[in-house]
């Protein structure tokens, strides 16, 4: 995107094309190197040796790699226990919420019902509050309900998105309604119609939609930090929050917590990101 | 569509399929929306928490209470800065991203883009970790780069000036992949032969960008500026993370002041009365961008 100089001596177009390919992708490699810098800075901190990324000048790569800050959060600071907490709940979250949404998403799309327009506007009306709005009265009724400081009270606000349903409803809208009346009049039950026609059917913004879910769940933070207050239900956001206070100082023990709360999302998003890239992309276009 | 005769038989299973859904979302947002107006009218308090009956209704005195406490104008204020300087400039650093991707000359554009999208899949309090140390005045790899062309060493985050957009540098690194991808999407749907055609009558690259490009994404350009601005003015988890708010209040956003009233001294109504101007601030915004956009057209 250089822009043409005319007063040039008339240079060959490939020769300008070169310089300007050059120019290019000198831009695309710095930027990679900035966007992944912080991540590589992370990896490699985490492997030092106490005290060695506080140095200056700088250290860029360890000098006597160790795995020593990793078997601490292990051993003595119990991020098992955070781990297999984030784990439990983004999945949950991201199996249930995918069930609950795509029904809810197909029957906007495609079962007539009184009432239909007015209720899909209103809930769509709903995206524009922000989440914050209803956090505490959501507090006061999960304390009521005795879901405070347990999973359940992290799981249950998250299993119905209105953007899930947003998003499942507009993919489904592209069904043939002939295939569905055909299936009717062959006998099927709706429960069968949903699960061997619609599902299979919109099987691509389900992966969309569970990617999504389970890297929000997973990354969430706030609303588990207010529900969550007791250490051993702490997902691993909210753990590493709370140790990053108490350990300031240990730079490779918190960029190692920092590694292992990023990897799992970093692994989903590496091998599904082509579902991902895609959904994003498609949702935008039409959204 | 609705005129149609609507059998019995699909209407029992439209709400068999949506019950779920709906009560969900009835029962744990819409409901604790509507409360929050209501507990924003009382002095609900830990008192309150402890025994309902010691609520009283206060009318608008929360609300007036919060226009005169210089930390709310001052969280205000913040959250403003926040998202009108990282807004446009995340939106700058996407657009030029997408274009860059999406140049006939280069090759790798899938390797690139992945690249460039995964620093938004992080997750958001270990990153603010990990840059809460970059920006170390001493140890930190930034005041080191900087330290070699002769600038510096910025108390990054130590100095209320710097604080803010130290954390708006982050929100950048942390969120232009996402709209980088609608960019992209934005960019493949302009017809190939307009750019062709002005390539004949002699039009410069910058030429076709402003006259080509720039309108023809102007759609994609109104959603990701909504989209961006309502997601930073509710920012929350840096200052928290990487500040406390700090330092001298110059980073403490109008969710962290609501999150430490409401959660930290259970001064609830209060609190609620914060999020219900939060919710006022984000629907004006989003109004006057739609109305910026219909003006240029």
């Amino acid at each position: 995107m250089t822009p043409a100089r005319p007063h040039d001596p008339l240079p060959s177009m490939a020769r300008r094309e070169r310089v300007t390919r050059i120019a290019l992708y000198a831009l695309l490699v710095l930027g990679a190197l900035m966007a992944l810098l912080p991540m590589l800075w992370m990896l490699s901190a985490s492997l030092m040796p106490t005290g060695e990324a506080s140095t200056f000048p700088p250290h860029f790569l360890p000098s006597k790699p160790t795995i020593a800050h990793y078997r601490d959060l292990f051993t003595r600071l119990s991020l098992g226990r955070y781990l297999f907490n984030s784990a439990l709940i983004s999945i949950v979250v991201t199996f249930a919420s995918l069930a609950v949404n795509s029904m809810a998403g197909y029957a906007f799309a495609k079962l007539r019902f009184r009432g239909r327009d007015k209720l899909f506007r209103f809930l769509s009306a709903g995206l524009v509050l922000p989440v914050q709005v209803s956090m505490l009265p959501l507090f006061l009724l999960l304390k009521n309900m005795g879901l405070i400081n347990t999973y359940w009270g992290v799981i249950i606000p998250g299993l119905a998105s209105i953007f899930g349903i947003f998003l499942v409803r507009q993919y489904a809208l592209s069904i043939p309604d002939e295939m569905l009346d055909a299936a009717r009049v062959d006998g099927a039950s709706e429960a069968r119609i949903f699960w061997s026609i619609v599902v299979p059917g919109i099987l691509p913004i389900l992966a969309t939609l569970s990617i999504w879910t389970f890297l929000a769940t997973w990354n969430d933070f706030m609303w588990p930090l207010i529900v969550l207050s007791d250490e051993s239900h702490y997902t691993l956001p909210v753990a590493l929050a709370n140790l990053s206070g108490e350990h300031v100082q240990d730079t490779e023990l918190m960029m190692a917590g920092s590694v292992i709360t990023v990897i799992p999302v970093m692994l989903v998003f590496l091998f599904l990101q082509r579902y991902y890239i895609q959904g994003v992309m498609a949702g935008s276009v039409k959204g | 569509m609705s005129k149609l005769k609507i059998p019995s038989e699909a209407n029992t299973a439209a709400w068999f399929f949506l019950t779920p859904a709906l009560v969900l979302i009835g029962v744990f947002f819409f409901l604790p929306v509507a409360a929050s107006l209501l507990l924003s009218v009382t002095d609900f308090d830990l008192y309150g928490i402890a025994n309902p009956g010691n609520t009283r209704f206060v009318g608008f005195e929360n609300y007036s209470r919060l226009l005169r406490t210089p930390d709310f104008w001052q969280a205000l204020k913040n959250t403003f800065y926040f998202a009108v300087v990282g807004g446009p400039l995340t939106i700058a650093v996407s657009l030029g991203a997408a274009l860059l991707l999406s140049s006939k000359l280069v090759r790798f554009k899938s390797f690139f883009r992945t690249i460039y999208f995964t620093p938004f899949v992080t997750t958001l309090v270990a990153v603010a970790i990990v840059w809460k140390y970059l920006y170390h005045t001493r140890y930190g790899l930034f005041n080191y780069a900087l330290g070699a062309i002769g600038i510096g060493p910025i108390d990054w985050l130590g100095d209320p000036h710097w604080a803010m957009p130290a954390i708006i540098l982050m929100a950048v690194w942390k969120s232009f992949g996402y709209n980088m991808l609608i960019f992209i999407a934005g960019l493949q749907a302009i017809p190939e032969d307009l750019y062709d055609a002005a390539e004949i009558d002699g039009a410069s690259a910058w030429r076709r960008f402003f006259s080509i490009t720039l309108p023809m994404l102007a759609p994609t350009l109104v959603f990701v500026s909504v989209i961006t601005m309502i997601g930073y003015f509710q920012l929350f988890a840096e200052p928290y993370v990487m500040t406390q708010g700090g330092p001298l209040r110059s980073t403490t956003s109008v969710v962290l002041l609501m999150y430490e009233e409401g959660f930290r001294w259970w001064r609830m109504g209060y609190a609620a009365a914060i999020a219900f101007v939060l919710f006022i601030v984000i629907l004006l915004a989003t109004l006057v961008q739609f109305r910026l956009q219909k003006e240029r057209t």
